[in-house]
């Protein structure tokens, strides 16, 4: 058994009747539509700040770490360039201390000139020889590690220069000794003649000094010439006295910075600073992307992040939009059922009204034959018919007469008892003669089925007050689920009883029986084993409301396999009236 | 004794004449009509002890119209309704508004006959009742 619609029965035209309760292929379309549309809509609304934002976020991080990097080279660059300077100035002061201070003479004494070298290289260092050099160009005497004793100079380009300005730091050059070096010359007038105080500085010492200029793993820090000529070594991909790639036109009087490609596409962060005191430029550089690798990893952590939300967003909202859609859809599934069973429900008031009007035209002729057969009956009765030799006949007539008026009086009355109003009443129960009643409309229907309904009355039922038009529904209901539940060939029992203070009614069926897992649900409202537009699910949630609004119970007892019996348990009311 | 008064009111002229004579047959005099307002201008001008009354009948006066203008002139007359099932929540309106009970046709002779007594035997004089007592032993004999 299963539960089915209210006032659904043989006979009344409702049981043909099928709703189109399932969702058009129109409306498929438009709630496909509807989906797709909102699934867009969240995604554009969520995806584009969300994008935005993330793109937003990195570009002002990498804005702000490759100015962070620019900050600190260009920092590191004039800081250091000054620190060179300083050397230089330093050590050029101490030559031209040691030239002024000493006469020629003097100095040409080499064992003199070497303590001079030791006591300058203990207070400032980085002097790698000294040198006397007279007008000529000749080296009269020199201590260091190299036999460059007798050179003469004259030619050498520097040479001119000191002479002429009386200070001179060279470039790097590889000179007599073969070897990458810059020297620093003072000249000193003596009497008539010039003479020149020449020292190398320490390469190593320098470059250290200008190597503590760079940062970072991919830092450089390196000195280049006006010729763009590195005068030290560069700690990645060149060497002193190779043409730097560079364009030294791009810096200006003051510390600038530049991007710059380098080799292997690499992206370059260059710092360069003019010392002062030598045309020389102080470069200071970073590998951009291997500086900002942190921020790359940054970023691409970012990214995932973003991905894996952008993917649960997507999952959610077709997920929330589905769910949403099947509820909407579901939603208005209930309400079309709903509407068919308003519409079934007018019918039926459109069906009780004219089955009323019908009814009263049938019972007034039905109450003049009834009162014309009572008139035979009383004629025959006179004397002069006891005699008559068809007498017999006549007055079995009339009772046949009378019979078919009771009947047909019997069919008005049910009609109009199940066409009856809705709204519940207080009125005076006879559950039998409802039972009665209710059996004699489902009759028929059940015996096209092969069914036997069998009724087993208790004979001492009170009346009890209540809506009979009501409680004649639930059982018409109960009685047709059972019918629907066998099918064909079985029986379906009525059996009413009566203790202490209840009316009881037991509506037992042969029919496959209800599975455990739909009885706790059997009652619930839209619940229904039928198929769409058979069954609302409304019947037995409807029938359960009546019999608890009449102060019983209706309850279910079922075992698979072994039929199914629903107990209607009634209160006894006093009744109202007579 | 006095047979008692009783007047029944009932549009349907056949079912009026055959009741009629009918109850004629068995001895009880009754005046019939046909419409409310016949009926009340019976009632004012006589005094019955029983008016049976149709509730459906169209063109005049209703059955619950002519019920409340009697119990106004004859608070005292009992009034037995006639009905279609139809009309059932009509014939629960004029219980209330003092109809004595009602009977759904089509009628059998031997529910109006117990009806009709037990409302003589409600009216509770010695007369009412000996006229109830007669009407049974009729019912009996039926």
């Amino acid at each position: 058994m299963e539960p089915g619609p209210i006032g659904k029965g043989p006979g009344t035209g409702a049981r043909s009747v099928r709703f189109g309760l399932r969702i058009s292929l129109m409306e498929i379309n438009l709630y496909t539509r509807l989906q797709t549309k909102i699934i867009l809509l969240t995604l554009l609304v969520t995806f584009t700040p969300l994008l935005l934002l993330g793109v937003i976020i990195y570009r002002q991080f990498a804005n702000m770490y490759t100015e962070k990097i620019r900050e600190q080279i260009s920092y590191r660059a004039e800081f250091q360039a000054e620190a060179l300077d300083l050397f230089l100035k330093e050590r050029t002061a101490i030559l031209g201390t040691i030239a002024d201070t000493h006469g020629f003479q003097t100095m040409l004494g080499e064992e003199n000139l070497a303590r001079k070298l030791a006591v300058i290289n203990l207070r400032a260092g980085a002097f790698v020889d000294l040198g006397v050099i007279d007008h000529t160009g000749e080296q009269l005497a020199y201590v260091g590690p190299y036999e460059l004793k007798g050179r003469n100079y004259y030619d050498q380009a520097w040479f001119g220069e000191v002479m002429s300005k009386g200070v001179y730091i060279s470039d790097v050059y590889l000179g007599f000794r073969k070897v990458p070096h810059f020297i620093i010359a003072v000249r000193r007038h003596e009497g008539q003649r010039s003479w020149i105080l020449r020292a190398t500085i320490d390469p190593d010492i320098f470059s250290r000094i200008v190597q503590a200029a760079h940062t970072g793993r991919t830092g450089d820090a390196y000195l280049v010439n006006e010729q763009g000529v590195w005068q030290t070594k560069p700690r990645f991909g060149g060497n002193t006295l190779e043409n730097a790639p560079l364009d030294i036109s791009l810096f200006g009087k003051h510390t600038m910075t530049f991007e710059q490609e380098a080799a292997g596409g690499r992206k370059l962060l260059l710092a360069g600073a003019w010392l002062k005191s030598k045309n020389w430029l102080l470069v200071v550089s970073r590998d951009v992307e291997n500086e900002m690798a942190e921020l790359f990893a940054t970023r691409n952590m970012q990214i995932a992040i973003i991905a894996a939300g952008v993917i649960a967003i997507i999952l959610t909202t077709v997920f929330t939009t589905r769910l949403m859609i099947r509820q909407l859809v579901q939603s208005e599934t209930r309400m079309k059922e709903m509407d068919a069973q308003l519409i079934q429900s007018d019918k039926l008031a459109s069906l009780g009204k004219m089955a009323a009007g019908v009814a009263h035209e049938i019972n007034n002729p039905l109450a003049v034959i009834l009162q014309k057969t009572g008139w035979l009956q009383d004629l025959l009765d006179e004397e002069e018919f006891q005699k008559s030799a068809n007498g017999e006949e006549f007055r079995a007539s009339v009772k046949k007469i009378e019979e078919h008026v009771e009947r047909a009086r019997k069919v008005v009355h049910n009609m109009l008892g199940y066409a009856r109003r809705m709204e519940p009443r207080l009125e005076d129960i006879d559950v039998n003669q409802t039972i009665n009643q209710t059996v004699d409309i489902l009759e028929n229907y059940a015996r096209s089925n092969n069914i036997d309904i069998q009724t087993d009355l208790a004979g001492n039922l009170p009346i009890t007050a209540g809506d009979q038009a009501q409680l004649q529904q639930v059982i018409l209901n109960l009685v047709n689920n059972a019918i629907d539940a066998i099918g064909k060939d079985g029986t379906v029992s009525v059996k009413s009883s009566r203790d202490s203070s209840q009316i009881k009614v037991v509506i037992a069926d042969t029919g496959p029986g209800i599975p455990d897992s739909m009885q706790k649900k059997i009652f619930d409202p839209f619940f229904t084993t039928k198929s769409t537009g058979k069954g609302t699910g409304l019947g037995l949630w409807i029938s359960y409301n009546i019999i608890e609004k009449m102060g019983g119970k209706l309850s279910l007892q079922s075992k698979e396999g072994q039929g199914a019996a629903f107990t209607i348990t009634l209160p006894i009311v006093p009744p109202m009236q007579k | 004794m006095q047979q008692p008064t009783i007047l029944v009111v009932d549009d349907e002229g056949d079912f009026l004449e055959t009741l009629m004579n009918r109850l004629k047959k068995r001895k009880i005099e009754a005046l019939g009509c046909a419409s409310g307002e016949e009926a009340l201008r019976l009632v004012k001008e006589n005094l019955f002890d029983v008016v049976v009354l149709d509730i459906k009948m169209p063109g005049g006066m209703d059955g619950i119209q002519t019920l409340r203008e009697i119990k106004k002139v004859r608070p005292e007359t009992e009034v037995i309704l006639l009905t279609g099932h139809a009309s059932l929540e009509t014939s629960m309106e004029g219980m209330q508004a003092g109809a004595y009970d009602y009977l759904l046709k089509p009628i059998r002779l031997e529910d109006l006959l117990e009806k009709l007594a037990q409302a003589l035997e409600r009216k509770g004089s010695p007369e009412h009742r000996a006229q109830s007592q007669e009407i049974r032993k009729l019912l009996k004999k039926t």
